[in-house]
């Protein structure tokens, strides 16, 4: 038998740990990926029908989602719904990914450093919202997706907004990581009751939204009040919500929505 | 035997703790202990991965050549480090968000390697899969015991049920922010080898 230390005993072992190693690693990935794309999906699904407001009960999740919210593509530029077959390179609505179409050159649009306070420097083309219609089928909500660079990650919202595209219905924060029991209580729902009823827009029209550290004053429609111990989170929330109010970012479409302007609406 | 088997897999959990005494995995010590429930799936995880790796490089010890042999080992760990993410993000989504990276870091997590070179690679299978489990219990003992500490007087709540209500929800309790910062950890870790040596003397090291 050939010493352990020999060449070809090196490379034997090596080659047979490798192939055994990647043959695990392989049927792992490729087993369980079904199931976590389900649970993608679920996670995305609940968090969507969290600010949603719709009654759930003892309804299936995927079951209110699919009869009650409608996912629209929405030109950014324009604030228009787009169709489906309208846009380059999708088939289906629910494999869309307006985050990875930011990160493709021709989905996206470069941002200039002052447009870019919000923490990333290409946005998608194409944006997905979400239209919450009741069982009659009137629209009740819009779920806007927004983001924004917290104090140590990128923070992601959906925010329910009124017909009107003014006043707010609810915010959840579905992904952040920012500090626990600081920047992390954005998930907390004693702040996130602080958001219905709030107007996005000023009376000119411009995004209005203020964190305001120390508390807002009474009865201030455009004030949230900031989190304690998180100046830096609250300060990324202000420039989420400047920025994705802009015309940058959802207010062509908000305004359009509001005016009942929207031509394939 | 019997009695051996049982010190490969009590020792490690205060006698010769990994995080206490050797002071190995203090980083993700710190970084997954603001809760319990994180710190209680990360010890599951570890524990799997060192008794694992153990295990297979145990039985293959007698094969591999010296020259490869740190590479062969990892190799095997990050396999494991991989199949254990997997398998997280099927059936326990929303805890894989919270432990993000840190499931990956299981790799460079030095307990692992550690145990694999200084135990496995001289020990029969059996032994150094027991060995593992001891090691990854060792240290979830102090990830739970840091990260009880830290849930506790940093949120008021143990597996995020409330226990004492923070002010800041209309109850009485004044929670220290500083507990649910990584820093705080290092402290508890502190005082908890204090504690272990105190009741162990032969633990602390002889003075230069």
């Amino acid at each position: 038998m050939a010493s352990k230390e020999s060449l070809g005993k090196t490379l034997g072992v090596v080659v047979g740990v490798c192939l055994v190693c990647s043959i695990v690693v392989s049927v792992a990935a490729v087993g369980l990926r079904p199931t976590q794309q389900a649970n993608a999906l679920l996670d995305k699904q609940k968090n969507i029908l969290a600010v949603s407001g719709l009654e759930i009960g003892s309804q299936k999740m995927a079951d209110v989602f699919a009869k009650n919210i409608e996912p629209r593509l929405v030109d950014l530029k324009t604030g228009e719904y787009v169709d489906v077959k309208d846009v380059e390179g999708v088939s289906d609505i629910n494999e869309y990914d307006p985050l990875k179409a930011a990160k493709e050159p021709e989905k996206s649009t470069k941002l200039s450093p002052e447009q870019a306070i919000a923490g990333f420097s290409t946005r998608e083309n194409i944006g997905l919202v979400y239209l919450v219609n009741s069982d009659a089928g009137e629209l009740e909500r819009v779920i806007v997706p927004v983001r924004g660079a917290g104090l140590w990650n990128m923070m992601y919202a959906f925010v329910a907004i009124q017909p009107d595209g003014n006043t707010v219905d609810g915010i959840t924060y579905y992904q952040q990581g920012e500090t626990p029991g600081l920047g992390g209580e954005v998930e907390n729902p004693m702040w996130k009751a602080l958001w219905p009823g709030k107007k996005l827009y000023d009376e000119q029209g411009n995004p209005a939204i203020k964190i305001v550290k120390g508390g807002a004053a009474e009865g201030d429609v455009h004030g949230v009040d900031g989190l304690s111990g998180a100046t830096l989170t609250g300060t990324g929330i202000q420039h989420t919500f400047d920025f994705w109010l802009s015309t940058d970012g959802y207010g062509s479409y908000l305004k359009k929505l509001g005016k009942g302007e929207l031509n394939n609406g | 035997m019997a009695s051996d088997a049982k010190k490969v897999l009590v020792g490690p959990i205060i006698s010769n703790n990994p995080i206490a005494l050797q002071i190995l995995g203090v980083c993700s010590a710190l970084a997954v202990t603001s809760k319990l429930e994180t710190a209680v799936v990360m010890t599951l995880a570890v524990t799997f991965v060192t008794a694992f790796s153990n295990l297979f490089i145990s039985i293959i010890r007698n094969h591999i050549p010296g020259s490869v042999r740190i590479i062969v080992q990892m190799a095997i760990i990050a396999s494991l480090v991989i199949v254990v993410d997997q398998v997280l993000k099927a059936v326990a989504f929303e805890l894989s968000k919270q432990l993000s990276v840190y499931v990956g870091l299981i790799i460079t997590n030095c307990i692992v390697m550690g145990r694999a070179e200084a135990y496995a690679m001289k020990s029969p299978p059996g032994a150094s899969f027991m060995d593992g489990i001891g090691n990854g219990l060792g240290y979830g003992f102090i990830l739970v015991a840091v990260g009880g500490i830290r849930e506790f007087f940093g949120s008021g709540a143990l597996f995020g049920i409330e226990i004492m209500p923070l002010i800041s929800a209309g109850g009485w309790y004044q929670s220290n922010g500083l507990l649910l910062l990584p820093p705080s950890a290092f402290f508890i870790i502190g005082l908890l080898i204090w504690a272990i040596r105190t009741f162990k003397p032969e633990q602390v090291e002889a003075k230069d």
